[in-house]
């Protein structure tokens, strides 16, 4: 359950170090003297988390693909009998359904705008950390650990409480305004103004993540560096382009993956938004797979969709682990 | 130069206490709302102080039906996945922490990998197979869904307390007669603790916020954990808000609680995870 839920639920990738100047890694102790004398003991600690991985992701991964080549439906879940196998029907059927591919543009367009959001807000923020005074830095990473530890179903609550038509604050907050009547605005009747409520959530719940993560990268740009670019008559603009930006890019690109992937498989934000019961327009890939797998009932249709969403997120997985590789996470 | 750059630092500040504004908001009125007497949330005109305080929100969320069982439905799921995920995580990460064997490289990129999967991917296939093993509304599903959730990021993070601990205190240890699993838990696992209590944190705030698998796994309302449980105040008939604020508090308190706690240990874990090849 990790990516869409929360940002909380999801580990946060750490906050990679870029090795400074080309310090010569040290080795890891590979071999121990005198070679592996026991070579069984790895093998029987790693053992008990093999097991547990595979039986929670590798054999429903192996049963998702199975039972997108079936059609299994409720009477075979209750029977316990075998769903008759239907081939690649499940797979033309669903790209052949115009609904999918709506269902699949939305779910990019509000990714792309997601990440946009929560990538430019959050390196501004991070950059703005960094020329403010001690205490409002201080104030402000408070509230950014505050918005971080909040569990991501009470967010939405208040989220929903906040743009509540009738006792929202945001409406009687705007209608204040002269000119405006927000009162009794129901923000959810337009799926582009529901959205933007969502994405507010799912923005405001990430940005502390990002900051956080970027401030940190931004405090080992060397402050030399940066002085040296300002009197060879660098603009601000420019020291941060060719002095900042690439000591900070490999934490920014993984960082932006991780918001790609998170961003991509919202689920709880708008499940939770709309009452356990968000109308068709509302779904994402993710929704678009539960509610016809529980609510239509057709189990197939459901991992068949959930299968195309994890074969259109491999590649961003890929590059994400490359980059993992790349900073020396995984040696 | 200088007044100029005090200028600008003014300018800043008050830019960053408009960001602070932003991000603390929602916290404030969470609280706000939990302690608003009900004629003022259900007031057309939001006000942003309340005029009293009272807890009858909190009496109304503690009086919702279930409110026992669901804390002691949570604390049983997330307290048995996360020493099961810490156990079971402990001895693989010291196995790739301190072995070097076959296969070790492809175990770590299984953990990561297995990090980006969507949930909603894994939920039909897991709830099809907790079914036809008669394991649907038991809470041992949920338990193992919870505990293989966080296991992969709760290994990878004790694996960077391993192997920051220097070889030669094991390897002294085994001169001096220990065996190989008892210079462990003398010398490393000591050395570790920190590392284990911000993993264990870690996970146990991944545990008791998620909601989709024990929303769909758990189905009697007796058995409903605190996520699932909380979503009672939201009706066909409309949303019982003051009440459904004061529960949300009383549901983070322990998570903010942890988080404080552990902040700075959890830092630290993160970065040595991430920085020790």
């Amino acid at each position: 359950m990790t990516a869409a839920d929360t940002k909380a639920a999801d580990p946060p990738a750490a906050p990679p170090q870029k090795p400074r100047t080309a310090a010569p890694v040290p080795p890891r102790g590979t071999a121990r003297p005198g070679g592996t004398p026991r070579p069984k003991l790895p093998y029987l600690l790693i053992a008990p988390a093999i097991v547990a991985i595979g039986a929670v992701f590798g054999y429903p991964l192996v049963k998702t693909v199975i039972m997108s080549f079936q059609d299994m439906r409720r009477a075979h879940l209750w029977g316990g009998t075998t769903p008759p196998w239907v081939g690649f029907e499940q797979f033309t059927n669903i790209l052949g359904d115009s609904e999918f591919w709506w269902v699949t543009f939305r779910t990019v367009l509000f990714m792309i705008a997601c990440v946009t959001a929560t990538m430019g807000l959050g390196l501004s923020v991070a950059l703005l950390m960094q020329r403010l005074s001690t205490w409002v830095r201080l104030l402000l990473t408070g509230a950014l650990v505050a918005a971080w530890a909040m569990p991501l179903l009470v967010a939405t609550s208040i989220f929903r409480w906040l743009s509540d038509s009738d006792y929202g604050v945001i409406n009687s907050t705007l209608s204040k305004i002269p000119g405006l009547d927000f009162q009794g605005h129901n923000w959810f009747l337009d799926p582009w103004q529901g959205f933007t409520v969502i994405g507010a959530v799912v923005v405001w719940g990430a940005i502390p993540f990002v900051v956080v993560t970027l401030y940190a990268a931004l405090t080992q740009v060397p402050r030399e560096l940066e002085e040296a670019a300002q009197l060879d008559g660098a603009g601000a603009f420019g020291v941060f382009r060719n002095v900042v930006f690439p000591v900070i890019k490999p934490v920014f690109q993984m960082v932006a993956t991780l918001s790609v992937i998170w961003d991509f498989n919202v689920f709880g934000q708008i499940f939770l938004m709309r009452g356990n019961k968000p109308e068709p327009e509302y779904e994402l890939l993710g929704l678009y797979s539960f509610s016809k797998a529980f609510d239509s009932a057709s189990f197939s249709q459901g991992t068949a969709i959930a299968l195309i969403t994890v074969l259109l997120l491999s590649g961003v997985a890929v590059y994400y682990l490359r980059q993992l590789m790349k900073t020396g996470e995984v040696e | 130069m200088r007044p100029d750059r005090k200028k600008h630092r003014l300018v800043y500040n008050v830019l960053g206490l408009g960001v602070f504004v932003v991000m603390a908001f929602p916290v404030y009125w969470l609280l706000v709302s939990a302690f608003r007497p009900n004629h003022e949330i259900r007031s057309y005109d939001q006000t942003l102080w309340p005029s009293s305080v009272t807890l009858d929100n909190f009496a109304r969320a503690v009086d919702a039906p279930n409110f026992w069982t669901a804390i002691q439905s949570s604390l049983i799921i997330c307290g048995a996945s996360v020493a099961g995920a810490m156990l079971i995580g402990t001895i693989a990460a010291f196995a790739i922490g301190r072995f070097d064997f076959y296969g070790r490289k492809p175990f770590m990129t299984v953990l990561i990998l297995v990090q980006l999967l969507p949930p909603t991917a894994m939920l039909i296939p897991i709830y099809v197979q907790l079914n036809g093993m008669g394991a649907l509304n038991e809470y041992w599903g949920v338990i193992v869904v919870y505990l293989v959730s966080v296991l992969p990021f709760t290994t990878w993070m004790i694996r960077g307390f391993v192997i920051n601990v220097p070889r030669e205190l094991e390897e002294a240890a085994m001169v001096d007669g220990c065996t190989r699993m008892g210079a462990f838990w003398r010398v490393i696992f000591p050395l570790v603790a920190p590392g284990l209590a911000a993993a264990s944190i870690f996970a146990l705030i991944t545990a008791w916020n998620e909601y989709l698998f024990a929303y769909i796994l758990l189905q009697d309302n007796d058995k409903y954990t605190l996520n699932v449980w909380l979503m009672n105040f939201t009706t066909d008939r409309g949303t019982d808000y003051g009440a459904l604020m004061a529960a949300s508090v009383l549901i983070a308190i322990p998570v903010v609680v942890f988080f404080m706690i552990v902040q700075k240990k959890m830092a630290a874990g993160l970065t040595s995870g991430a920085v020790k090849g």
